[in-house]
């Protein structure tokens, strides 16, 4: 199972450069079609299942508007 | 402290050590170059900063980022290393910072000489760089003048935030006298709150000079302003020799004043009531004094060394009431006592006027002369 | 998006950026840039004892953007401003951060007198080939042939010269300790930027002298591009022009570990 994570975009950062969704891995961010922030962006959202927490979309973000986080694997129960 | 035999290069550099100076930033050019290599010795055996700069430009910038930490700094230069600082000085004057810069004038424009000049009268205490900002500018006639004023420099340019200037010419640079030194007083200990230093359990401080909105650099303007108000309602500083009678007074700065003093003493001796105010302050311009003087003689006489800078000044506090006759030696001139005692003795006998510009006749004289 | 079980924090907005939206275009990597270097002040605990130098471009407001003390120099004198700063206050940590109109240009006398003065501070020096704060007209660092609003028919070395590479020119001062050029193109780079800015710093703080670090950058609004398209631009024509490398790393500074 690849580890699962979820992205929190700060919108009033976020200026729909697109980069992210360019380089998510899982082809999991798009920009909010039906949406815009306060400043006349559509900004970038999680539009599938299937964050990893890879965290690479914070580090091509050149507003430092994506907070990353990651489930902590859970050890398995006996019998499970 | 007794008295010693210093040359005023060297006296004005180990002046503004004793008065704590912290750091200084300089570049070679005549007639200063004697600061910067008495400083380069001097500043490092007390642990303190010398930086010889790649340019004017690097050492007024760098003056700028120590002035931001609160530092106690200078640096010193002469006209054309003057003119190449204008940006920085802007700057400095902009962030309302305070900084001191020593100008030893020389013959110009351009190039010009090394010779002693009272050229850069204008472009010091009428601003020079960019925009509305007001340097406090003061102007000795001896060493020990020149050795106490930068002290003063010190002081005013802190008390005020603004950029303080000591503006004497080559031959006070490279001249010898007794004068006395201060005594060797402590680097400062403590910083005013506006010091960048390190944002160590405050909130962070910025020194800018660019504000986009209009408003706020106009604000800001009526602040540098405000300021300049209470320096020109407390700092004014003059000299007044032989005036309680005087019938003629002249009006004379830094060296010119010096010579201009020894003619008032020959024309005394001749029996012409003849006076002298020799303005220390050049910004605040002593206007009012000025005026005052002008209300009760019958004519006043302004020598620069240059070709009638400060006469404007002086024609501006009067107001046409008072005949005003110009003298003046450009070019790295200085003039001789007796050119001035010649030019007493023509105004006591000729004909006095308040038409036209003392400067256009006093140019006319000096090309029929040549 | 479901909330997930027990989580971990992967990455989330240096503490040492202010809260302020920045006034950079979409796309511009001179956020990257800024997070960088406040990703590594926060990591090395200097930011109270860090003070910023900025320059003239469009990172003149760099002040705005950070929680500790900034200073803002005429264009081009920035190394000079800060060799002020840091002589008068040697322990703490002084950077400039400038553009290559600023620094490739109009400041390249005060960057090499820096430089070889071994002078201890940092530089971060975006090269994005154009002048972006007057409106994308020919930098130093324009290549050859680029089109920009004062070389409408693309850079003509025969009248404006080649470009500068500033990063090879300053390597040989023997007063430069680390002179390294990096790429803000793709997150692998980034990284490496990363590293080298941390580098950078651990040198000033080490006392080792001049370190900078170049970095190509996009400024897609004066490409006329999109900021993906902009990042493909810089790949496929910077990046050959601007190798990224170490072009300077001192002894003392090759033993760092970082």
């Amino acid at each position: 199972m690849p580890p699962k994570g979820r992205i929190e975009v700060n919108e009033k950062y976020c200026k729909a450069c697109g980069l992210c969704v360019e380089e998510c891995p899982q082809e999991v961010i798009g920009l909010a079609a039906n949406r815009i922030n306060a400043k006349g962006y559509h900004p970038a959202e999680l539009i599938n299942a299937g964050c990893t927490g890879c965290g690479i979309c914070a580090i091509v973000c050149p507003e430092a508007a994506i907070a990353v986080y990651r489930e902590i694997a859970k050890v398995k129960e006996p019998g499970a | 402290m007794a008295k010693e035999l210093l040359k005023g290069n060297v006296a004005i550099a180990e002046a503004a050590v004793r008065y704590g100076l912290e750091a200084y930033f300089g570049y070679p050019i005549t007639p200063q170059t004697e600061m910067l290599e008495y400083l380069s010795k001097r500043m490092p055996e007390l642990g303190r900063v010398f930086v010889q700069a790649e340019s004017e430009l690097g050492a007024v910038n760098m003056v700028y980022g120590a002035a931001c930490t609160g530092a106690r700094v200078m640096t010193s230069s002469s006209s054309p290393g003057i003119s190449l600082m204008m940006e920085g000085l802007s700057y400095i004057a902009g962030t309302e910072l305070p900084a001191v810069l020593v100008d030893v004038m020389r013959g110009g424009p351009g190039l010009g000489n090394i010779a002693p000049s009272q050229q850069d009268y204008n472009q010091i205490t009428h601003g020079g760089g960019h925009g509305d900002y007001y340097p406090i500018v003061l102007a000795p006639a001896s060493i020990q003048e020149a050795i106490d004023y930068i002290g003063l420099a010190f002081d005013l340019s802190e008390k005020y935030r603004s950029l303080a200037v000591l503006l004497i010419d080559g031959s006070l640079g490279q001249m010898m006298e007794p004068a006395e030194l201060p005594e060797m007083q402590p680097v400062r200990a403590a910083y005013p709150h506006w010091a960048a230093r390190g944002a160590t359990g405050r909130g962070r401080i910025v020194h800018t000079s660019i504000y986009l909105n209009p408003i706020e650099q106009e604000k800001t303007n009526f602040r540098i302003l405000s300021r300049w108000r209470e320096v020109q309602a407390n700092e004014v500083r003059f000299k007044e020799y032989y005036l309680d009678d005087a019938e003629y007074a002249i009006i004379a700065f830094g060296t010119a004043g010096r010579v201009a003093l020894s003619a008032v003493r020959a024309a005394r001796a001749a029996g012409i009531k003849v006076g002298l105010l020799r303005p220390i302050t050049l910004a605040p311009f002593p206007g009012n004094a000025v005026r005052e003087l002008a209300k009760r003689v019958q004519s006043l006489l302004v020598v620069e060394m240059n070709n009638g800078q400060m006469v404007d000044d002086v024609l501006a506090n009067i107001h046409d009431q008072t005949p005003v006759e110009f003298y003046g030696r450009p070019g790295g001139n200085v003039p001789l006592a007796d050119e001035i005692l010649a030019e007493i003795e023509r105004i006591v006998k000729g004909k006095l006027t308040l038409n036209g510009h003392p400067r256009d006749r006093w140019l006319d004289r000096m090309l029929t002369k040549s | 998006m479901d909330m997930l079980g027990e989580e971990t924090i992967v990455y989330e907005r240096p503490a040492t950026l202010t809260d302020l939206s920045s006034h950079y275009c979409p796309g511009c990597t001179h956020g990257i840039a800024h997070r960088l270097a406040a990703e590594v002040l926060d990591e090395m605990n200097f930011r109270e004892r860090t003070i910023g130098v900025a320059s003239v471009g469009c990172s003149v407001f760099a002040y705005n953007y950070f929680n500790f003390d900034f200073v803002q120099a005429p264009h081009g004198r920035a190394p000079a401003m800060a060799t002020g700063v840091k002589r008068v206050l040697p322990d703490r940590i002084v950077f400039t951060y400038q553009g290559d109109g600023d620094l490739a240009s109009i400041g390249m006398g005060e960057i090499v007198a820096a430089a070889a003065r071994g002078e201890n501070i940092t530089v971060i020096f975006i090269n994005n080939a154009n002048y972006g704060m007057t409106g994308g007209q020919m930098a130093p660092t324009t290549l050859p042939g680029q089109v920009t609003t004062s070389s409408p028919t693309g850079r003509d070395i025969e009248v404006a010269g080649f470009p500068i590479r500033v990063s090879e020119m300053l390597s040989s001062l023997d007063g430069a300790a680390y002179v390294v050029r990096r790429s803000l193109h793709d997150p692998k780079n980034i990284r490496l930027a990363k590293k080298a800015i941390r580098a950078a710093f651990e040198v000033q703080a080490r006392g080792l002298g001049f370190s900078m670090v170049e970095l190509l950058s996009t400024c897609p609004t004066n490409w006329g591009m999109t900021p993906v398209d902009a990042i493909h631009w810089l790949e496929t024509k910077m990046l050959p022009y601007y190798p990224v490398g170490d072009y300077k790393v001192g002894p003392a500074v090759a033993e760092i570990k970082i």
